[in-house]
């Protein structure tokens, strides 16, 4: 889009580059500070829902939409309170830090093909692990609380978050080796076409392993039912108990960013990211899929099967809230331990293996992919050099993994 | 300061941030009493190396493709990094069982061999 | 006098190379945050410093070119090792244990000998002149992949060589021993601190808690809280 700007347009480079940067960055803060509000909202009526009861229905019309909007005024003028005994800088930072990491992590989620603030080629790991850093801000908001609530929830988070990345990690590993790339783009790019192709559905392993990734995703941003963090029935309100107004509504922006930013990656990483179920462009005749030159308004079609994806994995996040009770600590850990990091185990090798016995599927040629990537082995292998034969014998079956990755 | 800002980022830029991240950790792992402190500052020590090694494997720093360490300097990062991990959970294994036994994280008081 | 700001403005702007921008910020608070590591006293703010500065060091890794290193150094180090040793910062910090001041005489002892270090180190990375040459521009091949090849045995990013009739065997073998190594060390550190099996009887236990008024100290009660309970 820069490109566009000073080819085009005769904007300087640097002018072009910085509008960019902070067009993106604008975007990104929308969708966070938007979703929030819209997740609130949603929330707050699933929950009545579940409760039969009826939640917000007056604010703002029938449904009571403009709810969370009121709620946003309200605590904007509440007033910022802050305990005796605190540790006056680290209690200030902490919500910011919190938040920080969350609006880091879209920095390298994309919401469609090429529409993503900085394309990555470590995509995933880069989401995940500045994910991980979320768990800063509830430690310094714990520690600086000067509260025995405060240190208990932060102390329970530090734990569970710790435990939690190693099966998450494992999960992660899966679609990018089956995609042969840590690009989130390029990992979206293979799950074009059918739904059949969409990695969920790749082999049985990876049904299951989705699940897993689910429940570590859940336990990682620290919703019910793991979220012994701000456990009210024991710890009041957990690592922000003392924290009131503004600092303590940037705490759920970050918590639903979050949960926003783990259900776009299940449905990048596991559900097509942004393609449909049902590929209308190329029947259609548009497209070649997501090609390089999709039209903008292809995009915007893969942006809405996106957010569409991601917001039912909101959803489902708070149907699970409202339904299942909270986990006790040991709970947590053994579920993490002893459940969740070798079933991941089990799957990772069982994917490893699929992939090397059956690369084409159970059914040939109805995993386009897969057949893509056979048919590269086969090309790579006739093209053989003869001369360097001996040479490169050695390096050349691993040279070809690397030649059909890129 | 002239060199700093003379221009394009070389590797020498990346080594005066190393040597500012080993000489903090030096006097961070001579000078703290708390255990933790000294951890850290091996950890900062650790760090400064790493920065060295990215800087010597980068060819986006160093043009000349033949004088840089090239992969091999970013895989000895990566093995830093590991050990590092490594390195911190044992040691704040150690210290929290010296604060079980001693009540306290003090260096200076672990002197029980002291004859 | 405005027109002549803006443009003043967008010569500045055009001047900084946004590379070199970068640099400078994560240069700037890697070694300013390391600095704070040194210079505070209470623990918790030093690990809120270490944290800061080795984000920002990752910063830099991105900054070389180094994508990998740097999410790794994000993920392990960041978000593994320094949660960790928050953890125990957290764990033994009692009101009398958060700052354990240093006397002022060995500060200037070590202040002397950090400038003396510094000044060397400075020096010799000034002293080549190789290493004052930038190789801005140059386009260079994201590295995720080849190290990835590198770390299971095969140099791809040596395939071009000529020495690669007895090819480089890469680092597949000290990658076997740095996973034995992490797997000792987890054995170890779980064994180390692992919960203590109480000698006392658990009934006589039970009276004993249920006597006493005063809550657990939050050691205690974060080491089960980590062990999964007392077994």
């Amino acid at each position: 889009m820069a490109e566009f700007l000073i080819e085009t347009m005769g904007f300087p480079a640097w002018l072009s580059w910085t509008a960019i940067a902070g067009l993106s960055a604008f975007l990104i803060l929308n969708v966070i500070a938007g979703g929030a509000l819209v997740f609130i909202w949603a929330e707050r009526k699933i929950a009545a829902r579940i409760q039969d009861r009826l939640g917000p229905t007056r604010t703002g019309g029938r449904f009571g939409w403009l709810q969370s909007l009121a709620d946003g005024i309200k605590l904007l003028a509440k007033e910022d309170l802050m305990p005796d005994g605190a540790d006056a800088l680290l209690f200030r930072i902490a919500p910011y830090v919190s938040f920080c990491a969350s609006f880091c992590a879209f920095i390298a989620l994309p919401f469609a093909f090429d529409v993503v603030g900085q394309r990555l080629n470590v995509g995933v790991f880069f989401v995940v692990a500045v994910l991980g850093l979320e768990v800063f801000g509830v430690i310094l908001a714990g520690y600086a609380s000067a509260s025995k609530w405060s240190l208990f929830g932060a102390m329970r988070e530090a734990a569970q978050v710790v435990s939690y990345e190693v099966p998450l990690g494992m999960c992660v590993v899966v679609p990018v080796m089956l995609a042969g790339s840590m690009d989130l783009v390029t990992i979206g790019e293979k799950q074009a076409g059918w739904a059949s192709n969409w990695f969920i559905f790749h082999d049985p392993f990876t049904f299951i392993i989705f699940w897993v990734y689910y429940t570590c995703a859940l336990a990682s941003v620290n919703r019910a039912p793991f979220d012994l963090a701000e456990a009210e029935s024991e710890l009041v309100a957990g690592f922000h108990t003392e924290y009131s107004g503004l600092r303590w509504s940037f705490f759920f922006m970050a918590e639903y960013g979050s949960m926003f930013l783990v259900s776009a990656l299940a449905a990048i990483l596991f559900l097509g990211a942004w393609n449909g179920p049902i590929p209308v462009s190329q029947l259609l005749g548009l497209s070649d899929g997501m090609a390089a030159n999709a039209p903008y308004a292809l995009r915007l079609l893969g942006c809405i099967n996106l957010f569409l994806k991601a917001t039912a994995g909101v959803l489902v996040m708070m149907w699970i809230r409202w339904t299942l009770p909270r986990l006790r600590i040991d709970q947590v850990m053994t579920t993490c331990l002893k459940y969740c990091t070798p079933i991941a185990a089990a799957m990772f090798a069982g994917v490893m293996l699929w992939q090397l016995f059956l690369p084409g599927g159970l059914i040939a040629g109805s995993f386009q992919n897969a057949a893509g990537v056979r048919e590269g082995w086969l090309e790579q292998s006739n093209n053989q050099d003869p001369d360097n034969e001996d040479a490169l014998s050695d390096i050349l079956p691993s040279r070809r993994i690397v030649e059909v990755s890129r | 300061m002239t060199f700093v800002l003379c221009g394009v980022v070389s590797v020498s830029h990346y080594l005066v941030v190393g040597a500012v991240l080993f000489t903090c950790g030096v006097v961070c792992m001579a000078l703290k009493r708390n255990a933790l402190g000294v951890l850290m500052g091996i950890e900062l020590v650790l760090n400064g190396a790493n920065v060295n090694f990215v800087a010597f494997g980068s060819e986006y720093l160093a043009g000349d493709s033949r004088s840089v360490l090239g992969l091999d300097g970013e895989v000895m990062a990566l093995f830093v990094i590991l050990l590092a991990a490594a390195e911190a959970a044992v040691a704040l294994a150690i210290t929290l069982n010296f604060y079980n036994n001693h009540a306290t994280v003090d260096v200076d008081r672990a002197d029980d061999l002291h004859g | 006098m405005n027109h002549e700001a803006f443009g003043l403005l967008a010569n500045l702007f055009a001047f900084l190379d946004w590379h070199e921008f970068f640099f400078l910020l994560f240069a700037g608070v890697a070694c300013v945050a390391a600095v704070m590591v040194v210079l505070s006293d209470n623990v918790v703010r030093m690990a809120l410093h270490l944290v800061l500065s080795l984000g920002a060091t990752s910063g830099l890794f991105f900054l070389a070119g180094a994508e990998f290193v740097g999410a790794m150094q994000l993920m392990i180090y960041v978000g593994g090792t320094l949660v960790l040793l928050v953890f125990g910062v957290m764990l033994t910090a009692q009101t009398q244990l958060v700052a354990l001041r240093t006397p002022a005489g060995d500060r200037v002892i070590a202040g002397i000998l950090a400038a003396a270090l510094l000044a060397v180190l400075v020096q010799a990375a000034f002293s080549i002149e190789s290493w004052q040459k930038s190789g801005q521009g140059v386009a260079t091949a994201p590295t995720a992949t080849p190290l990835g090849m590198a770390l299971v045995g095969v140099r791809v990013d040596q395939v071009a060589e000529e020495n690669l009739v007895r090819p480089k065997s890469g680092y597949l073998l000290p990658f076997e021993i740095v996973s034995v190594h992490l797997l000792v060390v987890l054995i170890g550190a779980a064994y180390l601190a692992r919960a203590k099996r109480r000698r006392v009887p658990r009934s006589v236990d039970l009276v004993a808690s249920a006597d006493s008024t005063k809550p657990r100290s939050s050691v205690a009660a974060s080491s089960t809280l980590v062990a999964g309970g007392p077994k």
